[in-house]
């Protein structure tokens, strides 16, 4: 294991001598976070609705000014019974158009369901979604209200409470999207030290041939794999660190559940990007071979992690493949250990798979690596 | 001169797909000797060292190196042979000490040894001056003298030198046979590649590589008797021609 030390040397003392690498290490990380949590925020704002009122009651006004005391929410036009053409919406000018039915207050009033449309403008799919959610929200919080408000009325009546608005679970209205983001964020950050790094270190020793120079040492390949990727592992432990404080202190992410867990997970999670990173350095012969192969597995691994689209909401062929994507189980602990509070129970299934992912991953390297060539 | 061979090939023979690189070659190469291992490019010189390092897997024959199997022990052979290729590989980013201390620390020499064997080539090299300075910064020419060096801090039984003095000049190249022959009375066996047929005439013994084979085998005065020939570049041509040779 003499060896080890030596090579530990060595790559520390490259690394940190490479005039690349400092600005990778430490301005990396702080202008991913700063730009890209600003934007790629889903926050919509300013959404141009349409209400046309069949109803004309007072319970539908006040389901109206909520909608105009939300921040989130431009009335732009009130439309009467009846017109019933959706111009404005084709015109582009209306994002969303909800119809309140002539029958709303007075399903209300005697507990049976009742149905509001809302006719959403979908080109940007995004924008739709988040826009339609928040308007439902709306809708769910007049609809508590109504429930406090008339409690003591229903319970006379010992009628069981049934008003269904059919809605679908629905996001807190005041999410912040950078909590969201930036756990991601650090995730892919992390993942890329891990895997450009580490391949792009071990397939320059191939194209300055220093690494047949090694290869006719006797260091055996386990201190060879661990020289290389230790100090790899070190740097992402440390723009981890690096990210969570600025996550903390630039966008005060909630930190709810314990931190330690996220270390741990990250110590486990940077050995499988660091074996996919030697992978394909094995794979590669040149550094531009290298960097193409871990654009591909990155962009691969980004889009089917959970990061920007919810994995819910791909199709289950796709949801299946994200099983195999190690960032789809960091993303998952992050979220949930920071903005959830989630505790060692909830997140050890991640731990399991991507313990085995580990072990996989690296005995694949391992073997693909030679020192001898057939 | 101790005759107790170091190196010893059985029909060795590398076969990529049909291509034979090397096709069944036999030879030996003695303790404390210089043994030229001559040929065109192409010839299966590369192939043929790359075999014996350890860094390529033969296809069949026999071969031993120092007492181990090319088949079966490659690691036993690297620890006990020095290799210094014709890319320089040190690395350019850390200093001459750094690469002294890195390279002689892989092969377990311990602190004490590494700062007295460093210490003394640094001397001899003439080189105080440049200890501490990273390697892209000394001019190529003390590089392959460094390579060299480097390659022989470990004190190998065997040192494997690939075209060491390809593009450098006559002085340098004079300076580095020179090391090579203290190497050698120092007990160390040195194979060294090579196509400059002067440099052919230093060594103790050569083969001759044409096509995968071993066309020429013997001492320089052997072979120059044998072809006929003045110098070493006579009978490089008259090989390389395909002239008659009875195969040892």
């Amino acid at each position: 294991m003499s060896a080890l030390k030596f090579i530990l040397q060595k790559e520390f003392k490259q690394i940190f001598r490479d005039k690349g690498m400092l600005p990778i290490i430490f301005v990396m990380p702080i202008m991913q976070l700063m730009v890209l949590s600003f934007a790629a925020t889903f926050d919509v704002k300013n959404i141009q609705l349409e209400i046309v009122d069949r109803d004309h009651s007072q319970l539908s006004q006040s389901l109206i000014e909520k909608y105009e005391a939300s921040a989130y929410f431009n009335i732009v036009e009130f439309k009467h019974a009846t017109d019933t053409k959706g111009t404005s919406l084709q015109e582009g000018s209306v994002n969303i158009s909800l119809e309140i039915p002539n029958d709303f207050e007075k399903s209300l009033t005697q507990n049976t369901p009742v149905s509001l449309s809302a006719k959403v403008n979908a080109i940007d799919g995004m924008t739709a979604g988040i826009s339609a959610s928040y308007a439902q929200s709306i809708i769910q919080e007049f609809r508590e209200e109504y429930i406090n408000k008339n409690k003591a009325l229903l319970a006379q009546n010992k009628t069981p409470f049934k008003v269904n608005f059919s809605m679908q679970n629905w996001y807190n209205s005041t999410l912040n999207y950078k909590f969201y983001m930036v756990p991601g964020l650090l995730v892919l950050l992390v993942s890329m030290i891990g895997m450009f790094l580490t391949s792009m270190n071990i397939v320059k020793e191939k194209e300055i041939g220093t690494i047949e120079q090694l290869n006719v040492t006797p260091i055996t390949k386990g201190e060879f794999i661990l020289g290389k990727v230790l100090p790899f592992w070190c740097i992402g432990m440390f723009v981890l660190s690096l990210g969570l404080i600025i996550a903390k202190l630039a966008f005060s992410v909630p930190m709810l559940g314990p931190i330690y867990l996220i270390f741990l997970f990250a110590m486990l999670y940077l050995l499988v990007v660091l074996g996919i990173g030697l992978f394909i350095s094995t794979l590669a012969d040149t550094q531009q071979q290298s960097m193409f192969i871990a654009w591909f597995f990155m962009v691969i691994f980004v889009l089917l992690s959970g990061m920007f689209t919810p994995i819910e909401n791909m199709p289950v062929w796709a949801q299946q493949i994200t099983y195999l994507n190690p960032f789809r189980y960091f993303i998952e602990v992050m979220r949930s250990v920071l903005l959830k509070g989630a505790t060692w129970d909830d997140i050890k299934i991640n731990f399991l798979i991507i313990g085995i992912y580990a072990i996989i991953i690296n005995t694949m390297s391992v073997l693909a690596y030679r020192k001898t060539n057939g | 001169m101790d005759s107790e061979k170091i190196i010893e090939t059985t029909k060795l023979t590398k076969a990529f797909g049909d291509f034979k690189a090397v096709n069944e070659i036999s030879f030996d190469v003695k303790k404390g000797e210089i043994f030229g291992f001559l040929g065109a490019n192409g010839a299966g010189k590369s192939t043929a060292m790359k075999m014996l390092t350890g860094l390529l897997s033969p296809t069949s024959g026999e071969a031993t190196v120092a007492g181990f199997d090319v088949f079966t022990q490659q690691e036993k052979i690297k620890k006990n042979i020095g290799y210094m290729s014709q890319k320089f590989s040190l690395y350019d980013d850390l200093s001459l000490l750094e690469n002294i201390k890195f390279f002689g620390g892989i092969y377990g020499l311990s602190k004490e040894q590494l700062n007295e064997r460093g210490n003394t080539m640094i001397e001899r090299l003439g080189l105080s001056d440049v200890r501490n300075k990273l390697l892209k910064e000394v001019p190529l020419g003390w590089k392959q003298k460094i390579a060299f060096s480097v390659a022989t801090l470990h004190q190998p039984k065997i040192v494997f030198l690939d075209e060491p003095t390809g593009g450098v000049d006559p002085i340098t190249r004079r300076q580095f046979w020179e090391m090579i022959y203290e190497a050698a009375d120092n007990g160390t066996t040195v194979f060294v590649t090579t196509h400059y047929m002067d440099e052919a005439e230093y060594c103790n013994r050569i083969s001759m590589m044409v096509d995968g084979r071993i066309a020429g085998y013997g001492s320089p005065k052997e072979l120059k008797s044998d072809f006929n020939s003045e110098n070493m570049d006579e009978v490089f041509v008259k090989i390389a021609r395909g002239e008659n040779y009875k195969l040892q």
